[in-house]
Formats: structure tokens, sequence, C-alpha cells
């Protein structure tokens, strides 16, 4: 069913904090591994060993360069998937219902033996958060590892999308938006969570937490007051002698040019 | 966007096929046995040969089927259901025009709209996608219903009517353009948008999340030249307007007006290479290949 529900009780989302990320891309081949191997049909490669190797996948970690006014450069790494948004156009273009939002935790996933592969779902998506298939045919998304957050034969600690079970960085988080007190609304409400193009009016569940300002070298320590130029004394002594030995200044000299100083 | 083949013959003659039933059924020309049966032969080779070219470009066509299921929010389904309505609308009417010699006025005005729908369903696809700035008007539909209905005065040899809807049509068309060329600026979406990032500063496009191609570069990521694509613009005006008109100014003989049909599809087959190829779908921003 294409229409969207109108409320959803719970709201499950990453938090993706991109002040943390380094961008080691370690998400990128967890996600494509878990739903290989597993909920859907594989994400296939083309080409893969080829001069042109191209495939599907679901979670994609792009790097762009930010100049601010006064300091240098800042380079973000920005991992990017389905934001599994509460208005979510990929869900009412879809003519055969293949596409939908679940009412009971907001996960927008596809009914694969729904869907004919028409593409106007990826079409509507904003964020290109889906990709279809050239080997199957169907639309492939990020389904929040749903077979892995309900899967009771795995771990406790194992039962989070894979991305987020990977992530060196700790940059990626999972919870439920709905609740006030989860990890992730605090998360959220402390460091200013941001939602991406808000003037799309896809209200996504997912949200990009911003770099923090950085360190300036000069706001944390005055500069200490030159004290000498010149050293003296012992210190005088030991930097002449240093410069004699071999691989200082004059450490290499011979002995005729040592004399003629 | 990417301009599939699939899907510029599928608008490009669906959107002749309909017009030119939307003359039919409204009685222009009143025609009926023989005649009748070569110009709906010719309506319906186009409107149904443009809705089999769209379902090439689907996964599995085999389960196009489905496509009938969510018209309360989809326009693609909706296309699916009007044009199907309107084919067989016209397809009663065409019989008692062709087998009966009966005109069934009502039938016929029904199917006439109903086809002019369906070209309105058709354009609703395009427009509906914010993430298409080009795309996202009310000159969509305008600009694909003035040339639905030109095209179909042209077929049916509606010469007066055809001339001053190709003019209309043309100027519709150069405006779509006009606001195009700027409608991604005014948008509003950014590449400052799209991270969050600009609050920090001007944001670059530092590396791509892959060296090779991948299905969101090949089919929303499109670059066409400026020159280029005023080229295409003169070319495709020339074509589906300024020949068409000229030859319809002419005293008339079959030749020309084979000539004038000829010339205007040709005209909109570029024209919609240009709608298709143009369109700036926001996720380039991503890939720091749109510059607002
Ligand atoms: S991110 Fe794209 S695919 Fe995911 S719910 Fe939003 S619009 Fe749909
Ligand atoms: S590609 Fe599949 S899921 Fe997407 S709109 Fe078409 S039928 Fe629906
Ligand atoms: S695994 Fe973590 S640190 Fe590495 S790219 Fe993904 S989000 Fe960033």
């Amino acid at each position: 069913m294409t229409q969207l529900p109108a409320k959803t009780e719970r709201k499950l989302g990453l938090v993706i904090d991109l002040d943390t990320c380094v961008g080691c891309h370690a998400c990128v081949i967890s996600c494509k591994g878990w739903n290989t191997e597993n909920y859907g049909a594989p994400l296939s490669d083309q080409d893969p060993s080829g001069a042109n190797p191209r495939g599907t996948f679901l979670n994609r970690v792009h790097s762009y360069e930010c100049q601010p006014d006064d300091g240098p450069a800042q380079l973000i790494h920005f991992p990017k998937s389905c934001l599994h948004c509460d208005d979510a156009p990929c869900v009412t273009v879809c003519p055969t219902g293949a596409s939908y939002k679940r009412v009971e935790d907001g996960i927008v996933l596809v009914n694969e033996s729904d869907c004919i592969g028409c593409g106007l779902c990826a079409w509507s998506c904003p964020y290109g958060a889906r990709e279809l298939d050239a080997a199957e045919g169907v639309m492939k998304k990020c389904t929040l590892c749903i077979d892995r957050i309900y899967n009771e034969n795995l771990p406790q600690e194992d039962r989070v999308p894979a991305c987020v079970r990977t992530c060196p960085a700790g940059a990626r988080h999972f919870g439920d938006f709905a609740d006030p007190e989860s990890n992730v609304s605090r998360l959220v409400a402390e460091r200013g969570g941001m939602d991406l193009m808000p003037e799309m009016g896809t209200a996504p569940v997912n949200k990009y937490l911003p770099p923090r300002p950085k360190d300036r070298i000069e706001d944390k320590a005055a500069t200490l007051e030159t004290v000498a130029e010149e050293p003296t004394g012992f210190f005088a002594w030991l930097d002449r002698a240093l410069d004699r030995l071999p691989g200082g200044p004059t450490g290499n000299r011979t002995q005729k040019e040592t004399e003629t100083l | 966007m990417h301009p599939a083949p699939s899907v510029i013959l599928f608008t490009t003659f669906s959107g002749l096929g309909f017009g030119l039933l939307f003359w039919l059924g409204i009685g222009y020309p009143p025609v009926t046995g023989m005649t009748a049966f070569v110009m709906f032969a010719i309506a319906y080779l186009f409107a149904v040969g443009g809705l089999l070219a769209s379902t090439f470009h689907l996964g599995h066509p085999e389960r196009a089927i489905k496509a009938f299921t969510q018209w309360r929010s989809s326009w693609l389904s909706r296309e699916a259901w009007a044009s199907v309505v309107s084919l067989i609308l016209m397809a009663a009417y065409g019989a008692g025009l062709v087998f009966l010699g009966q005109r069934w006025t009502i039938l016929g005005l029904l199917g006439g709209v109903m086809s002019l729908v369906t070209v309105f369903t058709t354009s609703m696809i395009y427009t509906q996608l914010k993430t298409v700035p080009r795309w996202h008007t009310a000159l969509t539909p305008v600009r694909f219903l003035a040339f639905s209905l030109a095209g179909g005065a042209l077929l049916a040899g509606q010469i007066r009517p055809a001339i001053l809807l190709l003019l209309i049509a043309g100027l519709v068309q150069i405006m779509h353009w006009m606001r195009g060329d700027g409608a991604l600026a005014a948008s509003g979406t950014s590449l400052a948008t799209a991270t969050g990032l600009g609050r920090i500063g001007p944001v670059r496009a530092f590396e791509p999340p892959h060296t090779g191609t991948n299905y969101l570069l090949d089919e929303f990521v499109h670059v066409v030249g400026r020159r280029h694509s005023l080229q295409l613009r003169v070319i495709s005006l020339i074509l589906m307007v300024a020949i068409p008109v000229a030859l319809l100014m002419m005293p008339f003989n079959h030749v020309i007006a084979f000539l004038a049909v000829a010339s205007h599809i040709l005209g909109v087959l570029v024209a919609r290479w240009l709608f298709f190829a143009e369109a700036e779908h926001v996720v380039g921003l991503y890939y720091g290949k749109r510059h607002a």
C-alpha cells in the first residue's frame, strides 16, 4: 500500500556523526556484505574485476571540503543511505504498492516480488538512496537491517544495523526517534542534529550531527614570550658541540675547511 | 536525467496518439468507414506503441499489471488506468464509426476527454517530482497538453486549429525552457542544504564515494553543454513548429501533409530528448555535478 501511514508507532533510524566519521567506508562494506547474503535479492556487481566495475550499494560515503572564512579548510566524510523519511515521496509515487512505510516502526521497505523496476521511486528520492539492481531488475534500498534488529538468533549486541555494528569510530547510532529519552533523540538534542534538504519536505527520520567547531591553538593556550634569541652558557656550548658532530652543519667539514674558518 | 530512448519514444508517440484520439472523439474530422479505420489505426499504433515502448525500461515488465493498484497515490498508476479507459472507450466509439457508420457522440466526447486526461497523467509523473526543479511546474502539463493537441490536430488534418495550436505549443515550450534554466537555482536546494554543511563555509565535493559509475550517475546525472542545448532548441522549434506551420499554409496535398507530420514528429523527439537530458536531478549536487 503506497499511501503513507498518518503516524508510525516507533521511528527507527540512524544518527550519523559527521564530527567523528573518519571516512573509512567500513560501513559501506559491511552493509554490502550483510545485505547480499540476507534479506531480498543480493546486491549485484557488474564487471567486478574488470576495467569498469560497478554495483549496487545501499550506503555510500562522500567526502566534502568546507572552507570557513577564518581558518583552514575542513574535510568532512559524509555517509549517506536511506533516511526513512516520514513524508517519503518514494512511497507515494510507487504504482504497484511495492514501496511502503511500516506502521509499527517507520521503516521504508520494498516488497521485491511486487516491484516492476520502473525506477520512479528512485527519481523521487532527493538523496539518491535507492538503486535499481542491474541483475535483478528490482529496487534496492536500506532496510535498516530489518533481519538483524529483530533477529533473536543473534546476540543482543548484534541486533543493530550492520553499519552501526561495524563503525570503528562510533559515528553511527541506531535507535527510536519517537522516544524523546532514547540515545538517538538525546544526541540530536545535545548536538543539534539536522535534516538533509529540509526544503524538500521529506521529513527525514535519520539525522546528521554537524562537525563540532575545530579547536584552534590560539584559543587554547597563549604563546609564551621568547626569552632569548641566541643560547648562552651551557646550551651555547652544547649547540656548538653538536654542530661539530658528523651530520651537523660543520661536522662533515674536512680539516682544511675547519682551519680556514 | 538519462534520456532513455524508450521513454522518449513513449512520451512522444503516446502524446501524439492520444492527441489524435481526442480530435477523433470530438468528431473532427467526421470520418466513418474505411477512412475512420485508417485514422483510428494510426492513433492506436501511436498510443499503444508508445505505451509498449514504456514497458521496455521496466526491470520486470511481466508484473506491469500490478501498476493498476495504487491509483490513490501514484500518478503512474493513474496513467495506467486513464490510458486503458480511454483506449477502451475510443475502441467502442471507433467500432461504431467503422463498422456501423454510427456516431455515438457522448461516447466519443468521453473518450476524447479521457485521452487528454491520459496525457495529463503522464505529464504529472514528471511534474510531481520536487527532485527535478525544471519539471516541477504547472508549465509541464501545459506543455504536454499543448503538444498533444497540436500534434493531434496535425494528424487529424485540422489545418487552422493545427497552425494556431502549433504556435501556442511553441510559445509554451519556449517559456518552459526559460523558466527551466533558472529552476534549480530558484529551488533553494544546493550542496549546502544537501549536506547541511553550508554553515561552516562554502562546500565542495572533494572525493566521490566510488571510482566508477553507478545507477545514480547513469540515471540522474546527464550534463548537456549550453551551446549544444541552444542549437538543439532551435532545431526542435524549426522542425516541430516552423516547418509544419509553413507547410500547412501551402495549398493542401498529401505529400505536404506527410512532410509536415514527419517534421513535427522529429522536432518533438528532439525536444523530448532535451526535456530529459537537460533535467537536473538534485542528487547530482551530492556528486558536485550541478552548479546552481
Ligand atoms: S531517503 Fe529517499 S528512499 Fe529513503 S525514505 Fe526518504 S525519499 Fe524514500
Ligand atoms: S521501482 Fe519498484 S518500488 Fe520503485 S516505484 Fe517502481 S515498482 Fe515501486
Ligand atoms: S564506518 Fe563509521 S567512520 Fe567509517 S565511513 Fe562509516 S560512518 Fe564513517
